[in-house]
């Protein structure tokens, strides 16, 4: 074999480990999953092989699973607007800090570190029954009794914004870097105040950090199961706690695979569309 | 003003970041009997019950022994994938990115149920094999990510310096290439093991009955019943999770400046 047809042949002998493994533990897999979506399951033994319309016909037109996915929408798009309005601030001072820029950023990222399972359910220390602001309100004497401020919806946004708030300020900060400072020096010598400035200048110029941010805070927060289960109520369960219910708990696999898809199926789309307007760049700096 | 308006407003975002795990720590340290508020005074009994009770000790070690493993493969996957990505002129450059990206871009949900009813079919149960598979293809867009970042500073000319000076390919990987490497390794099975080890969303689902990990007992300990010991437990967790990578950040430091001085 010559040298050139050698070093052409080269990178795909690195390449193909791993795209073995995504091809054959990622797509395979979410092909097979469609199909096995149409199968049925029986009473009896081994699911049904075949060509049933009986869970997309379910998972489509039943109004709980609906309902259900509305409101896990609805969740997931507070969480991110609230993640925007606390991280993009927070972003923009460390950005623009004359100070150490890495410290704070690396404080940030902390939390980032510390398992999701512990962040999650650090909140019930706080929020609980016998948590520190119960505690400190009975001290106080501004209430005679513990309130259970935990086990519902706002206490799921709560942990999702806990969780997802990194995510925000990394994608938010990495495309305010890359905006020239001088800019709004510019815009203010020529009359413009501060605050203006920045809504014409640097807001629009930092889009697509918030973008990135707000579409990582979105899928990650409509994907998650975890978070309901450990600081929400009974009424509180998530799309993902339907797939988790109906593969793990109620073993009905093919319906399973429907809710999964369907859900792949919506923030599929959003991926989509992102990438469409702004494409995988900005996510990948913030990423890695 | 407006500055100062966004300086406290930081400020209160680093105090809602970090106060609920403050507040662990604290509370690990508790004496009191139900490990919760009012703190009675300074002990350290849950972290000697901690050592003593086996099903935690058994998740560490799941944990380990599966985040080392998934660290392992998974950089050695991504090390190489990278090499290709930054080094050569690959066609459809934008594509593979993109492919090699995509486990992070699926819902980890949806990846969990994905796996676990394809590689059920070919008749791999719930066990630690399909618990490590899970791990790797969930870490491997991380470690490629990480590895491609640090690999772009590394310059070719160096290895062809080697080769012409009569290195074979394989001498020259062994004594040029991997030391210089060597950081990129090393912050990508730092990466990988991390995400394994505070995975808790696949984990469940690839599980099998029996095993647990950290995160899994964890969750399983709150399910029951709060236990004081949760608190020492995450202090543990976050001792390991946070102290590890920045001792690695200050080695990755070390090696890099032995290697520019």
């Amino acid at each position: 074999m010559s040298v050139e047809a050698r070093e052409a042949r080269q990178p795909w002998v690195l390449l193909s480990p791993a795209l073995t493994a995504v091809l054959l533990l990622l797509f395979v897999p979410l092909a097979f999953i469609v199909v096995y979506s149409f199968w049925l399951r029986t009473a009896t033994g081994a699911d049904q092989a075949g060509f049933y319309l009986d869970n997309w016909n379910e998972a489509l037109t039943d109004p709980f699973y609906r309902d259900i996915l509305l409101n896990t929408l609805k969740i997931a798009g507070i969480t991110t607007v609230v993640c925007a309005l606390m991280g993009y601030p927070a972003a923009y001072f460390i950005a623009r800090s004359k100070g150490n820029k890495v410290i704070l950023l690396l404080l940030l990222m902390l939390p980032f570190w510390i398992s999701y399972i512990i962040r999650t359910m650090s909140w019930i220390n706080i929020l609980g029954v016998s948590g520190a602001f119960n505690t400190a309100l009975l001290s106080l004497g501004i209430i005679s009794e513990p309130v259970q401020m935990l086990y519902n919806e706002t206490t799921v946004i709560l942990g999702l914004v806990h969780f997802l708030l990194p995510f925000m300020v990394l994608n938010v900060y990495v495309s305010l870097e890359g905006i020239d400072e001088t800019l709004e020096d510019a815009a203010c010598s020529l009359g413009a105040t501060r605050w203006k400035s920045f809504l014409e200048i640097t807001l629009p110029l930092s889009l697509p950090g918030l973008a990135a941010g707000g579409l990582l805070c979105f899928v990650l927060g409509a994907g998650t199961y975890i978070t309901p289960l450990v600081l929400g109520g009974p009424t509180d369960a998530m799309f993902a706690n339907l797939v988790f219910e109906a593969i793990i708990t109620q073993l009905d696999w093919p319906l399973g695979s429907a809710l999964s898809l369907m859900l792949l199926a919506v923030l599929g789309a959003l991926v989509l569309i992102y990438n469409h307007y702004l494409g995988m760049a900005q996510l990948m700096k913030g990423l890695g | 003003m407006g500055w100062n308006l966004v300086r406290a407003w930081t400020f209160l975002v680093y105090i809602f970041m970090f106060l609920p795990v403050a507040v662990v720590v604290l509370l690990s340290f508790n004496a009191s009997q139900f490990g919760s508020f009012p703190m009675t005074g300074v002990s350290l009994r849950w972290f000697v019950e901690l050592a003593q009770n086996d099903a935690i000790l058994r998740a560490f070690r799941t944990s380990l022994v599966l985040g080392a493993l998934t660290a392992i493969i998974s950089t050695t996957l991504g090390v190489l994938a990278s090499l290709a990505l930054v080094r050569y002129n690959v066609p459809g450059r934008n594509v593979i990115s993109t492919l090699l990206i995509a486990p992070i871009l699926v819902p980890e949900v949806v990846l969990a149920v994905a796996l676990l009813l394809f590689l059920n079919f070919l008749s791999i149960n719930k066990s630690f094999l399909l618990l490590l598979l899970g791990h790797v293809i969930f870490t491997l867009p991380f470690v490629i990510l990480v590895v491609q970042a640090r690999l772009v500073g590394i310059r070719r000319d160096v290895e062809e310096a080697a080769m012409s000076l009569g290195a074979s390919p394989v001498q020259t990987f062994f004594q040029i290439t991997l030391p210089l490497l060597a950081p990129a390794v090393f912050a990508g099975m730092l990466f990988a093991f991390t995400i394994s080890f505070d995975d808790i969303t696949g984990t469940l689902f690839w599980k099998p009955g029996g095993v647990e990990t950290v995160p899994t007992q964890i969750f399983a300990m709150l399910r029951n019943s709060i236990s004081p010991e949760i608190n020492a437990l995450g202090t543990v967790m976050i001792v390991l999770t946070v102290g590890l990578p920045l001792l690695g950040l200050a080695i990755a430091r070390r090696m890099a400046a032995a290697r520019g001085g």
